[in-house]
């Protein structure tokens, strides 16, 4: 029942509170970037570690929110998110390692005596082609096996079974090294970006500010959804299915526009992480990190696309502190948070926040 | 220093006469090992039943040599005479052995059995030397074809005979032994056949094509031994699966809870197993032997020990949220990794099998049955006839059916649906933590174990069909023979990714499982 | 066996433009969606056979719905009565048996979402209303428009749509929580909400499980005086045990037993027939 309550509340209860709040984090997400171009010595300098960790962060909210859109508003609750990310990363990391490796073969192709490049990999030296693959991959594969799913309705625990199934299968895929994506390594080594220097302060700069965008671009996006008939058509499906198809309304076609979108927007994000991380391998997919993200999602708060984004903040911020500090404490920490976030705060972390203003 | 070591040598020459007399025993202790390797070929070719608690001891690594280089065989610490009734001067030291004179000592001692009463030892030798058999055995393995009565070991015996007649000068004994070697299945007549088809080797036109038809033959012969190790394999899988899917068709049968620290419950259950293990080592070295069996109750009251505290401080308030119990179960999960890990090191523990698990059955030359492996179908068919038993003959069993059916009229019977709930957990929990220790006898014991096997086992339950147990028994078996006949074709990477695609196909068809209740449609 | 010859009107048509406006449900959409009526049934059941593992939960079932019919439907608990009900919404597949709507629309084909958009409009024995969103919305979703994906991305409420919701929204007498989240109103409302959305999605067949249940008596009269004015403009098939709101509503009762018709008429035919008495009204 998150969704009219929310609106309702976020109208009503502070629309000034939150809009102020939303515009300070976006003028310093904003600022972060520019403050990196300054001389190292001076005391407004943004270091590198410190802007990709948030360009990083950034990415994981992406993802939180893609998330929140089909597990918050259809109820799909996917635990194969990661999958779609790892793919977009992957198809933007061939593009930067063949900027690396020039004319020739990718070095980790080399080292397997390969003389050609596999055919799914043709004209990813094109940056154009590349942004398409982002795109397409996960969204194909999103739209085939989301057709299947949805068409033998398949829902609820066994959906989210079934995802996890998908991105361990993805997993094992890319692991090979005969597949052709840089097996246990992943792709790594990059240099250049559209010809400019990827480490540079400048091309730094400019990703990040591609995250804030997409970031508020998917946010808008999210929001214009769910106030529209279709968002409310998703509540809809997700509390009583069959009313809704007694009531004339196809879910297929609702659950697999929401399912592929959700999809892209991750591998979207996972085409500007590789970027800025350097790096992406097969454990992005593993099982563990897609029901990370449902941990985002459910701590911030499901159905309030503002909520996750708090909530891939704020576990990712206590990740980095903790994996420093107490490394072997971390997953214990993790651990509890699953528990603590389902059993004592169903609504998240939003959740929270609304019921102190109101 | 020249003229000492001539010495030396003389002194050795002049004595080999001496030991010769005394005796095989004496010569072996006393010969450098290439003369050791001569009298072991020699005594192989003409069998000599005196030799036999000889070669025995020297296959066991008993025999020991005193300074004298009098033989003696070690018997739990005293010293006795292989000839005569010398007693040790000095110390004896254990004669050491090389593996070239291992392998030749076991071909010795195959040869000599082949003279022994028990047909079943005679057979054993004569398979033993299909393998091992050299080219001056030919003699003897043709004198024992000719005398044995035993048909069985008689087939055998010509099967050694006829891979040394392969090389036979006489074309005709070469064809005869060709076509007789089409008749077995083992892999090495196929390396032995093979090479004969190169006329280089094979000059006779009529061998070579006899070759051809008998490699055939052995071809077909070895694919039959490899498809049924195949499908014992997929038994195998199917039999683990299995352990680690019915306790999981229960919790989620009966509380619709996807419970995703099952897999840690086989870990906790592997882990038992060698804490049991440890104990008996320290505690029982004599009954060491026993330690499966008595991890078994430890392992199920651990698990559904642990099971129920689960279920009585978190998953309890979680009822009717699925997904929330999905996520819940996960952090669990987490949690006893971290806490094994933290316990136990990362590292994979060693739980090692004791010897009536280790081994196995040759069926065929190509095809060996492990012992642990086909105890643990055995024993996971046990577990389903329990589970069986329990939930179909027992109080507790129509309680928790009752529940499965209709949680609020059962608890209007007055069924007390809390404790049903909470002893089903452990039931479930058990029954993995017996996986556990079934697990432990066949692979690496480590934090990360119930993480690989999680996924399978969600699928079997969802293949299977809910609460069903015949569902789960045909889904574990048909998906492990599926794994291990696709694995070889296409690798077991693809073969898994098809194994998938086939489920989502066959769920199109049938969304319930393989065995699902019909009933009017409840909203 | 058609049960009764159907009165005069029933043949024609039903298609009033001219007196649709003031109609609690509007103009129906009979003709405009060409659906075949032409020998006056909407509903045609005939040997519908269903079993679930062996248990023959409908046996035999032959049962015919004229235009603008009002039927009601009794009968012992497990007879088939919501197993029926599944059939013709496409929710349960029959083993065997014919099911038309019209003339031409085989029902046993059809998915679920198909027989909806086909008209046939379905309240469950539990109301089942969308219980996140506020009960304007609940109508807006079932109102019948175009209930594509694209649509519903650039689904914008017109003038008219809004009045017709306020319009069933005063019907319904929900006026006044029409911003409520409809998993805040009590049993009985959520029942007449329920009733609403098929009133905004205008179907020409409307299957009603159990409508009254839960209801004050003031409220029962209410519906069964809503229930009147819809027949004729559509067809309704009402299953209900409530006698009492039985008699006030049908002109025409079919009783199910066992799976099958055990008779049919109205209602003071069917209450004196013996073998009804013997399995269901008892003495």
């Amino acid at each position: 029942m998150s969704l009219p309550i929310s609106i309702t509340v976020a109208q009503k209860a502070g629309p000034k509170l939150t809009a102020t709040a939303l515009g300070v984090v976006l003028t310093v997400l904003v600022a972060l970037p520019l403050l990196h171009l300054l001389p190292a010595d001076s005391a407004m300098y943004v270091s590198a570690y410190t802007l990709t960790l948030i360009g990083k962060i950034l990415c994981y909210c992406i993802v939180a929110l893609a998330l929140d859109l089909v597990w918050g508003y259809a109820g799909l609750l996917s635990l194969g998110h990661g999958l779609f990310f790892a793919l977009g990363g992957y198809a933007m990391g061939m593009y930067l390692i063949r900027q690396s490796a020039g004319d020739g073969l990718p070095a980790f192709m080399s080292f397997l005596a390969w003389t050609e490049l596999p055919w799914y990999w043709y004209g990813t030296s094109s940056f154009l082609w590349a942004m398409c693959l982002v795109v397409l991959a996960p969204g194909l594969l999103a739209l085939v096996f989301g057709f299947f799913a949805f068409r033998s309705r398949i829902k609820g625990v066994y959906f989210s079974i079934m995802t996890q199934a998908l991105t361990f299968a993805g997993m094992l895929l890319f692991f090979r090294n005969e597949t052709g994506f840089g097996g246990n390594n992943g792709f790594t080594g990059f240099t250049r970006i559209l010809g400019f220097d990827i480490t540079a302060a400048g091309t730094r700069a400019v990703l990040f500010l591609a995250t804030v965008a997409l970031l508020v671009g998917s946010l808008y996006l999210g929001f214009k959804l769910a106030r529209s008939k279709f968002g409310r058509v998703l509540t809809a499906l997700r509390d009583a299915e069959n009313r809704l198809m007694f009531c004339g309304y196809d879910p297929r076609g609702y659950k697999l526009f929401i399912w592929v979108l959700s999809a892209v927007l991750c591998g979207l994000a996972g085409a500007l992480y590789v970027p800025q991380v350097g790096i992406i391998n097969p454990s992005e997919m593993s099982p563990t990190n897609s029901i990370e993200a449902a941990v985002w999602v459910a701590l911030g708060g499901r159905g309030s696309l503002i909520g996750p984004l708090l909530g891939a903040g704020l576990v990712n911020g206590m990740k980095s502190w903790f994996t420093v500090a107490f490394p072997e404490y971390w997953l214990f920490a993790l651990g509890f948070l699953f528990i603590v976030v389902t059993l004592f705060l169903p609504k998240g972390v939003i959740g929270l926040l609304r019921r102190k203003s109101s | 220093m020249p003229t000492a070591v001539c010495r030396f040598f003389l002194f050795l020459i002049l004595l080999l006469p001496l030991a010769s007399h005394a005796g095989d025993a004496a010569d072996f202790a006393a010969a450098s090992p290439a003369k050791q390797a001569k009298l072991l070929e020699s005594w192989a070719a003409a069998p000599d039943a005196a030799r036999l608690p000889l070669l025995e001891a020297l296959q066991q690594g008993r025999v020991a040599a005193d300074s004298d280089k009098t033989p003696f065989i070690e018997n739990a610490g005293r010293y006795q005479a292989v000839e005569g009734a010398a007693e040790p001067v000095g110390s004896p030291r254990k004669l050491r052995l090389n593996n070239r004179l291992r392998g030749l000592i076991a071909s010795a001692m195959a040869s000599h059995q082949l003279l022994a009463d028990d047909p079943a030892v005679r057979l054993a030798a004569a398979r033993h030397l299909q393998k091992s058999a050299k080219p001056a055995q030919l003699g003897l393995l043709d004198a024992r074809v000719a005398s044995e009565e035993n048909q069985q070991v008689r087939d055998a015996l010509s099967l050694a005979l006829a891979n040394l007649q392969l090389v036979d000068s006489n074309p005709a004994v070469r064809l005869a032994a060709v076509r007789l070697l089409g008749e077995t299945g083992d892999p090495l007549a196929r390396t032995r056949l093979e090479t004969l088809l190169d006329p280089a080797v094979e000059n006779d036109a009529g061998v070579r094509t006899a070759a051809e038809t008998s490699l055939a033959q052995v071809k077909r012969k070895l694919l039959i031994g490899e498809l049924l190790g195949q499908a014992f394999s997929g038994l195998s899988l199917g039999s683990i699966l299995l352990l680690a899917a019915l306790g999981l068709a229960i919790t989620f049968g009966l509380l619709g809870v996807i419970n995703m620290a099952h897999g840690e419950m086989l870990m906790l259950g592997a882990y038992s197993t060698y804490m049991v293990q440890i104990a008996f080592q320290k505690l029982a070295p004599d009954y060491l032997a026993l330690y499966p069996l008595a991890a078994l109750p430890v392992a199920f009251f651990v698990t559904a020990g642990v099971g129920m505290a689960l279920e009585r401080t978190v998953i309890r308030h979680l009822y009717g949220r699925p997904l929330e119990t999905l996520l819940a179960t996960w952090g669990i999960s987490l949690i006893l990794i971290q806490l094994v890990r933290v316990l136990f090191g990362a590292q994979n523990v060693e739980v090692a099998n004791p010897y009536w698990l280790s081994g196995g059955i040759q069926v065929l030359p190509n095809l060996v049955l492990p012992y642990n492996r086909i105890v643990i179908i055995g024993f996971a068919l046990f577990v389903v006839v329990l589970t069986w038993l329990l939930l179909n003959k027992t109080r507790l069993g129509l309680n928790v059916r009752a529940v499965t059916q209709n949680r609020n009229m059962a608890a209007c019977c007055g069924v007390p649906t809390g404790r049903v709930d909470m002893l089903a957990f452990g039931l479930g929990s058990g029954i993995a933590g017996l996986g556990g220790v079934a697990l432990s006898q066949i692979g690496n014991v480590g934090p990360d174990l119930g993480q690989s096997y999680i996924i399978d086992s969600f699928l079997v339950v969802v293949l299977g069909g809910v609460g069903q147990l015949a569902g789960s028994v045909l889904a574990a078996f048909g998906l492990g023979i599926a794994n291990k006949i696709l694995e070889p074709q296409i690798g077991a990477v693809l073969g898994k990714i098809l194994i998938l695609a086939l489920i989502i196909l066959f769920i199109q068809k049938r969304p319930q499982g393989l065995f699902a209740l019909k009933g009017r449609v409840i909203d | 066996m058609r049960a009764t010859p159907l009165p005069e009107f029933m043949l024609e048509p039903a298609f009033d433009p001219a007196g649709s406006s003031r109609d609690a449900i509007g103009a129906s959409a009979v003709a405009a969606q060409g659906l075949n009526i032409r020998h006056g049934t909407i509903l045609t059941l005939e040997e519908i056979n269903v079993s679930f593992d062996g248990f023959k939960a409908l046996t035999d079932l032959c049962l015919y719905i004229g235009v603008g019919e009002l039927r009601c439907i009794i009968g012992p608990n497990g007879a088939g009565k919501t197993t029926m009900m599944d059939v013709i919404t496409g929710k349960t597949r029959p083993d065997s048996g014919v099911a038309y709507f019209g003339e031409t629309l085989d029902l046993t084909r059809m998915s679920e979402v198909e027989i909806a958009q086909a008209g046939i409009g379905r309240k469950f024995q539990k109301p089942t209303v969308f219980e996140a969103l506020s009960v304007f919305e609940n109508l807006e979703l079932a109102q019948k428009t175009s209930k594509t994906v694209w649509a519903s991305l650039r689904a914008k409420l017109s003038g008219e749509q809004k009045d017709r919701i306020d319009e069933v929204l005063q019907t319904i007498k929900l006026d006044a929580s029409r911003q409520r989240p409809a998993g805040l109103l009590s049993h009985g409302q959520k029942q007449f909400l329920e009733i609403g959305m098929l009133l905004v999605q205008d179907p020409q067949l409307l299957l009603l499980d159990e409508p009254v249940a839960g209801m004050t008596d003031a409220e029962t009269e209410f519906t069964a005086e809503l229930f009147k004015s819809l027949a004729r403009k559509h067809s309704l098939m009402v299953v209900e045990h409530d006698m009492g709101f039985v008699g006030s509503i049908a002109d025409h009762v079919t009783v199910l037993h066992q799976g099958s018709v055990l008779a049919e008429g109205s209602l003071a035919q069917v209450q004196a027939n013996e073998r009804v008495i013997e399995v269901y009204l008892g003495r």
